[in-house]
């Protein structure tokens, strides 16, 4: 690790004491120390936000939303590594909306470097920009980011309360901290005698942090090694609470409906009918939307159902293929998003066959299992709201604007979330509740979205189409040219966070698309950001998701132009350009017994993507029974370098994938007057336990920067898919979802 | 008019319309929130519960339709007691968000009580109607397999 990163971690400890020498951008900010939100009572000692000793013991802070992908129990073994705690005789919380609680890892990915390339300089630049982070008060769970984000910090936090720990008692005991161990919660005595953190945690409070070096991974206790979920036995047991299950004293339930031509105006509305209905109590004009206020969820949706609205058109084409048509006019303007053009790709090299390719991938709802749903407690100055949320900051700050309140006038509880994928980064449901909740003052509110509210209602996953032309020459590629287009969900959400409108390059629309580490001496890739407002945002993998698909599927085509198998065809190309990425196709190869050969009935394919700094490849295999297509079987191999939790990394890989080919098989939102023609599950499918192929997953840990875990098993799997399709059939799938195309299993 | 229901066990009275699916009369009313509500329309199974031990979606059920004994997910254990089919869910650490495990394993129990030792081919057909979005099926198949096994020792 270089210098920079060194004083980014030890400022996050030391807060104003550690050194300041106008190192890094921002220093002065970084070095300012973030208010505790702790705020710790009498008896009570906060060593740092992310530890807090009192006499019940010892509880320790997640504050990264636990959406399925078990970073709460991943984040407290990163603490209680250094800080010698039991995980299971501690408490894990998510702790509040706080600036201390900055995401440092989520925007050194906004730097424009391929990832796989990078450097130690770009990689310390990446931690410095990182500091923005906490500038910005970004407490954002996304982008595969918190292990790359807690992974230091969180050691050092355990470390430094620790060598604090042992410093009180050392005070006391008047020995050297250097004859005192520590184990279990406890400082040992020389003499064997224990004294337990939490009676030595007012003495601590009084001492300046102590800074350390951190123990070698040949010490680990934890990390490196699968621990039980912290979140499983709540969550067997109906026990664990997600947002829809807060239950408040004199609660209310509500139920909303906006407009589903999305952005328009609402002209007006005839409520008449709903105003006599069972256990309504109050009806809302929320200006865009209405809701109705009442004892219970389904009678709050019966009523509000029955609210007759007059909705104002959408600002956007009002069906699919006007749409679509709109974003294909992206390619007549100059590129804004050209990230990566190497050697020269005006004109094919002579001798070499070019293949062009265009392909199309629909808009995808987020679908998470839970609805969107908010409580809220208003009383005129201020507003608590309960949610399980991706960005607690944003959420706050969008509450107060709604409110007309201060920031620190609002509280935010975080629950489980019910699925995330992005969705939950998004900030209406909050406001949405937070307006309801005013007509009614002095009295919690809930207010849970419909499943077809929920699907007609999402920042959609954008729809895209590229166009691509190749070229191979012995056995090789030697040129690619991508050209793609799609809206940008960067500078739509800029917009919605901030205000602001977004502009520029768009480095997410093109993630997945210029920085795949093939070896191709021509190789240019550029995107074209179509001017739309249909609502779009961050579904799981983002750019990845559709570009995985483009890429992945085109060098499929050029595998089959140039007469070679398709997995020996990649790992030529991806050898000598990044050994990890080469490293998960040999491991996948080795798995499937990948012989390029396939009896009859039987079709496999093969992709593989770098995404949030982590290379997966995956094989699928289809089988045809009957006419009737099924995916039996999965092989994925990742490298993320160090694995903290490797079953729970396996969770994530397969799961990643099993959405992905969800989408894959089935996923596509469409538009027919301005609305989203799904409504509910039956419109809008996913894998199902007898449609989802058995699985097997390899982690590797060969590459030499931490990557993400959440999303990058998702890109791969629909290239992988529709490759293992072509194989069974012959038939290429260049547009998405397979269904429209395939004679699927349903 | 109240009505009376017997829920894991115990006597409640409910003062709700006839037409409020049992599905809400058991979160919002008896606060019961271990049942989740994921579609409304019997797409996703997250709303599962045993009436007289078969399971149904409680979305679809109107109150005034209840016809016998209702078991919930915290009917069958609790975090200190667990059932051994949660105990399986726990040894295969199948939850993800977890959000729809509920109904998963309310499913997978009456399965269980129905046959002792379910095919893969019988699982797919029982749990079919239970959708999981973070994919946890792999682990959700091992899990039942498991149990089945447990069962059969006790």
């Amino acid at each position: 690790m270089g210098k920079v990163g060194k004083i980014l971690r030890r400022t996050f400890l030391i807060g104003s004491a550690a050194i300041v020498g106008g190192v890094a951008f921002g220093a002065y900010y970084v070095t300012r120390p973030a208010a505790n939100p702790l705020q710790p009572g009498e008896g009570e000692a906060a060593l740092n936000p992310f530890v807090l000793i009192d006499q019940n013991g010892v509880t320790l802070f997640a504050p990264r939303a636990e959406m399925g992908q078990g970073v709460k129990t991943t984040w407290a073994a990163l603490i209680a590594e250094e800080l010698d705690v039991d995980l299971d005789q501690i408490t894990v919380l998510h702790g509040p909306a706080a600036a201390a609680y900055y995401n440092s890892a989520l925007v050194g990915e906004g730097l424009p470097n391929k990832g796989y390339d990078i450097s130690n300089f770009q990689h310390n630049l990446g931690e410095a920009l990182g500091v923005l982070g906490k500038v910005l008060s970004l407490q954002v769970t996304g982008g595969s980011t918190s292990m790359k984000d807690g992974f230091e910090r969180m050691r050092h936090a355990g470390a430094s309360a620790r060598e604090t720990l042992k410093r009180a008692a050392a005070d006391r005991l008047g020995v050297d901290p250097s004859d005192l161990q520590t184990a279990s919660g406890h400082v040992i005595a020389p003499n064997g005698d224990k004294i337990a953190y939490s009676d030595l945690a007012v003495e601590a409070a009084g001492l300046e942090p102590v800074d350390v070096h951190l123990r070698d991974p040949s010490e680990w206790r934890y990390l490196g090694r699968t621990q039980p979920r912290l979140d499983m036995t709540g969550k067997v047991t109906g026990t664990a609470e997600f947002g829809v299950d807060v239950r408040l004293p004199g609660m209310k339930f509500a139920s909303v409906r906006m407009n589903p031509k999305l952005g328009g105006v609402m002209n007006g509305f005839d409520d008449s009918a709903a105003q006599s209905m069972p256990g309504v109590e109050k009806i809302v004009d929320l200006g865009t939307g209405v809701a109705v206020i009442a004892n219970n969820t389904w009678l709050a949706n019966q009523a509000v159902e029955a609210i007759d609205v007059d909705w104002g058109d959408a600002p956007y084409p009002p069906e699919t293929d006007g749409i679509f048509a709109k974003i294909a006019e992206a390619f007549d303007d100059a590129p804004n998003s050209t990230m990566r053009d190497d050697g020269d790709v005006s004109m094919t090299p002579e001798g070499a066959t070019e293949i062009t390719a265009e392909y199309q991938v629909p808009y995808l709802a987020h679908a998470t299992m839970e609805p969107m749903n908010a409580t809220a407690v208003y009383t005129g100055n201020t507003v608590e709201l309960w949610c399980g949320n991706q960005a607690p900051t944003l959420i706050q700050f969008r509450v107060a604007n709604t409110a007309n309140l201060d920031t620190e006038a609002v509280q935010i509880h975080t629950t489980y979330l019910g699925g995330g994928f992005g969705r939950r980064g998004e900030l209406d449901f909050g406001e949405i509740a937070t307006k309801v909740a005013m007509a009614m003052p002095g009295t919690p509110v809930q207010t849970t979205w419909s499943r077809e509210e929920d699907m007609r209602h999402d920042y959609y996953r954008p729809g895209a189409i590229a166009r691509m032309r190749g070229a191979v020459q012995d056995g090789k590629a030697v040129l690619i040219d991508g050209k793609l287009a799609a809206q940008s969900c960067t500078q739509q959400a800029v917009e919605r966070y901030s205000g602001f409108p977004g502009g520029g390059p768009d480095k997410v629309l093109v993630e997945g698309f210029f920085n795949q580490p093939y070896a191709v001496p021509n190789y240019r890739m550029s995107g074209h950001i179509a001017d739309l407002a249909v609502p779009v945002g961050f579904w799981r993998s983002v750019g990845n998701s559709h570009n995985g698909f483009f890429h992945e599927t085109f060098m499929d085509e050029m595998a089959h132009a140039a007469g070679r198998d398709p997995l020996d065809f990649r790992l030529e190309l991806m050898k000598t350009e990044h050994a990890p990425s080469a490293g998960c196709l040999e491991a996948v190869k080795q798995m499937s017994g990948w012989t390029g050969k396939t009896p009859e009935g039987v079709g496999r394919g093969v992709a593989v993507t770098y995404s949030f700094g982590t290379p997966v490849a995956q094989v699928i295999e289809v089988v045809d029974e009957d006419g009737t297509i099924r995916i039996n079987k999965a092989w994925i191999a990742c490298d993320m370098g160090l694995a903290l939790d490797p079953d729970n990394v396996k969770a994530q890989m397969f799961g990643g994938m099993m959405y992905g080919l969800s989408a894959a098989c089935y996923g596509e939102i469409t538009f027919s007057d301005g609305e989203a023609e799904q409504f509910n599950f039956p419109d809008y499918d996913a894998l199902r336990m007898h449609t989802a192929p058995q699985v097997e997953v390899r982690v590797l840990e060969t590459n030499r920067h931490m990557g993400g875990a959440g999303e990058p098993g998702t890109p791969p799997s629909m290239p992988a898919l529709g490759n293992a399709l072509f194989d069974l059939t012959g038939e290429r799938a260049r547009s998405l979802p397979l269904i429209n195309q395939f004679n699927l299993l349903v | 008019m109240a009505t009376a229901l017997k829920i894991n066990g115990k006597q409640h009275q409910v003062d709700l319309p006839d037409d409020v699916p049992l599905l809400w009369v058991l979160r919002d009313e008896v606060g019961l929130t271990g049942t989740k509500f994921g579609c409304g329309v019997a797409a996703c199974g997250a709303c599962t519960v045993h009436i007289d031990g078969e399971a149904v979606r409680s979305c679809q059920v109107a109150l005034s339709d209840v016809w016998g004994d209702v078991t919930t997910i915290e009917g069958i254990g609790s975090p200190d007691s667990l059932a051994a089919i949660q105990q399986a869910w726990v040894d295969h650490q199948v939850a993800q968000c977890g959000y729809c495990q509920s109904g998963q394993i309310m499913q997978a129990a009456a399965l269980l009580a129905e046959n002792p030792s379910p095919t893969n081919a019988d699982i797919d057909d029982a749990m079919q109607g239970n959708l999981c979005r973070c994919g946890t099926y792999p682990r959700l198949r091992a899990a039942i397999h498991d149990a089945a096994g447990k069962l059969k020792e006790v």
